[in-house]
C-alpha cells in the first residue's frame, strides 16, 4: 500500500546494504534524484539491475554503491562511455564491479517474467553470440515445435525505483510518454519506490499512459525535477548539455570526486 | 566524411521501410531518407517509439521529440518482443568497435572479457537486431584496428548484413557471404581501402565510386543537423 513518504524516509525503510536494486527509466523519467538519495545513504555491496546504465549508475558506482552490474547497454547515450564505470571494471577503482551482461532483449523478457511471476523469461536470442556464454541464460528446448530458445532468469529485484509524472493523494501513480520498462520493474521488486513530479487530487486519463495502482507500490515520494538531467514529458526537457559536461566530470577520480561532494552529498535532502 | 556515410546510407533505404534505427549516424541517415526520396519510412527507436518524425536529429533513442511525434509509444518490452522478434522490421542499423569479414560485430570490449583494455558499452539490442530484422546496415568508420581479422568478443552475429559503409566506402557480402569492396567514396583508391583492412579485403570487378551528394541531399542534411547531432 502506497504510503506518500519524504524520499529519504522511502529510501531509509526499502533500500538495504546488499540489495538487489533497478532504478529504471529508459532515457525518459529517470529516477536521479532517487541515486542521488542512495548515494547520500551510503549503501553498500548493491546489484544495481538496469537496461541501460547511464549517468546515475556512473554516480552510484563511482560512490562505491554497488559490487554487481546487471545490463545490457552502458554507456552516456549520444556522448560515450561511462569512465566510472569502466575505471570499476578496468581498475577496480573504488572497488570492482562484476557485471552479468544481457542483450536489451534478455533484460525486458527478465522483468516480464518476475513481473508475471515466472522464473524465467523466453527469447529467440543470445544464439551464436559470445554473449550466451558469459551471462547467465540457458538453452531450451520448445515442447510443442522443438525449436532452441533461450531461457534468462526473471528479475526479481529486493528493490525497484522508477519516476513518473503524477500520483494521487492515496499513491495510484500515472506516468505517459516513453515508459520503458517501469510497470515491469515496480511489478517484479518485492518493494518499489516511485517519486513523482506532482501529487494531484484526481489523475486525469492520458493516451497511452501506464497507472500504476496504490497497492504495487510501498512509497511515493513528491520530489519535483527528480529525473533531471533525464527528462520528464510535460514537466521539463532533458538537459543534452549536462550528459555532454557528465562526460568530463566524470574522466577523473577527483573532479568526479568533488563534484559529487559539492552536488549530490552537500544537498540537503529533498521533499 | 559522415556526410557521405549518411548519404550512402539513406540511398539503400527503399521508401515505406520500417527501419529499426539507432542513435548518431544512423539516425541521420534514416532522417535524410525520410526528408529527400523515402518520405514513408517508418522509423523505429527502441525506447518504443515507433514511426517517430523527429523535426531535430535526438541526442538519445528516448528523447521527448520522439514520442511526441511517433505513431505509437510501446513499452520496451513489447518492443522487443512483439515488433522486433516479431519480424516487423525491415532494416536495423547497427554500429560496432570491429567487424570481421562475415560481419559479426563486436561492441562488448577490447581484449580479453574478464579483464578488458576497454570496456564498450555493450550490446543492448544488438545480438537480437542481427537476427530479428530482414537486412541489416553497419555503419562504421574503416581502420586496421576496426576491421579486423578476428573480433575479440562476438556480440552479435553477421548473417544478415547486406552492407556495411565506412568513411572510406561501401562493402557488401558476395555469394559466400564474405565482405568484399563495391564502392569507393570520391577521391579514394581502393589501395587505401585494403590497407585499412586487417583481412586480405577483395575487391569488386565492377567496383564503382559513390555519387557525390547531391544540393538536395547536403541541403536536407544542413537542415538536420541540430541539437548535439554528431559529426
Amino acid at each position: 500500500m502506497a504510503e506518500l513518504v519524504p524520499l529519504r524516509t522511502a529510501i531509509e525503510q526499502l533500500v538495504r546494504d546488499g540489495d538487489v536494486v533497478a532504478l529504471e527509466g529508459f532515457t525518459h523519467l529517470i529516477p536521479h534524484a532517487a541515486g542521488h538519495e542512495v548515494i547520500r545513504q551510503r549503501r553498500r555491496d548493491l546489484t544495481l539491475v538496469r537496461m541501460t546504465p547511464d549517468v546515475v549508475y556512473d554516480q552510484l558506482v563511482g560512490m562505491g554503491c554497488a559490487r554487481k552490474l546487471v545490463f545490457s547497454w552502458g554507456g552516456n547515450p549520444g556522448v560515450g562511455s561511462l569512465h566510472r564505470v569502466r575505471d570499476a571494471v578496468e581498475h577496480d577503482w573504488p572497488r570492482p564491479l562484476e557485471l552479468e551482461e544481457h542483450s536489451h532483449a534478455g533484460m525486458a523478457a527478465a522483468y516480464a517474467a518476475g513481473a508475471a511471476n515466472l522464473p524465467f523469461g523466453v527469447v529467440r536470442g543470445y544464439r551464436d553470440t559470445d554473449l550466451a556464454s558469459q551471462t547467465n541464460v540457458e538453452r531450451i528446448t520448445c515442447p510443442f515445435t522443438g525449436e532452441q530458445l533461450a531461457a534468462v532468469p526473471a528479475h526479481r529485484p529486493d528493490a525497484g525505483i522508477v519516476h513518473a509524472q503524477q500520483a494521487d493523494r492515496r499513491g495510484n501513480v500515472q506516468l505517459w510518454g516513453i515508459t520503458g520498462v517501469q510497470k515491469e520493474v515496480v511489478l517484479a521488486s518485492k518493494r518499489s519506490i516511485v517519486t513523482v513530479e506532482e501529487v494531484v487530487d484526481e489523475l486525469e486519463p492520458r493516451p497511452g499512459a501506464v497507472v500504476l495502482p496504490h497497492w504495487v507500490i510501498d512509497a511515493v515520494s513528491h520530489v519535483p525535477g527528480g529525473a533531471h538531467p533525464s527528462y520528464a514529458l510535460g514537466y521539463y526537457d532533458r538537459d543534452n548539455e549536462f550528459y555532454v559536461r557528465w562526460a568530463e566530470i566524470s574522466r577523473e577520480r577527483d573532479i568526479f570526486a568533488q563534484w559529487m561532494e559539492e552536488n549530490v552529498l552537500r544537498e540537503s535532502v529533498l521533499a | 566524411m559522415s556526410e557521405l556515410m549518411a548519404v550512402s546510407a539513406a540511398r539503400r533505404l527503399q521508401d515505406g521501410e520500417v527501419c529499426f534505427v539507432g542513435i548518431g549516424l544512423p539516425s541521420l541517415a534514416a532522417n535524410l531518407a525520410r526528408a529527400t526520396h523515402a518520405p514513408n519510412c517508418v522509423l523505429i527507436y527502441e525506447s518504443g517509439t515507433i514511426g517517430a518524425k523527429p523535426t531535430e536529429l535526438p541526442l538519445s533513442i528516448g528523447d521527448g521529440e520522439l514520442a511526441v511525434t511517433a505513431d505509437a509509444v510501446v513499452s520496451v518490452p513489447e518492443m522487443f518482443a512483439y515488433w522486433l522478434q516479431g519480424e516487423r522490421i525491415d532494416i536495423g542499423f547497427l554500429g560496432a568497435a570491429q567487424i570481421d569479414r562475415h560481419g559479426n560485430l563486436n561492441s562488448t570490449v577490447i581484449g580479453d572479457y574478464d579483464h578488458p583494455k576497454v570496456r564498450l558499452p555493450g550490446g543492448g539490442g544488438a545480438p537480437e537486431i542481427a537476427t530479428s530484422v530482414r537486412d541489416v546496415f553497419v555503419m562504421l568508420k574503416q581502420s586496421r584496428r576496426s576491421f579486423v581479422e578476428r573480433l575479440d568478443f562476438k556480440t552479435s552475429v553477421g548473417e544478415r548484413v547486406r552492407v556495411v559503409v565506412t568513411d572510406l566506402g561501401v562493402l557488401e557480402p558476395d555469394g559466400d557471404g564474405e565482405l568484399r569492396l563495391t564502392h569507393v567514396h570520391p577521391g579514394v583508391e581502393p589501395e587505401e581501402v585494403r590497407a585499412a583492412t586487417a583481412w586480405d579485403l577483395s575487391i569488386a570487378e565492377d567496383l564503382a565510386v559513390t555519387e557525390a551528394p547531391s544540393e538536395a541531399e547536403l541541403g536536407a542534411l544542413r537542415s538536420l543537423r541540430t541539437k548535439g547531432a554528431p559529426g
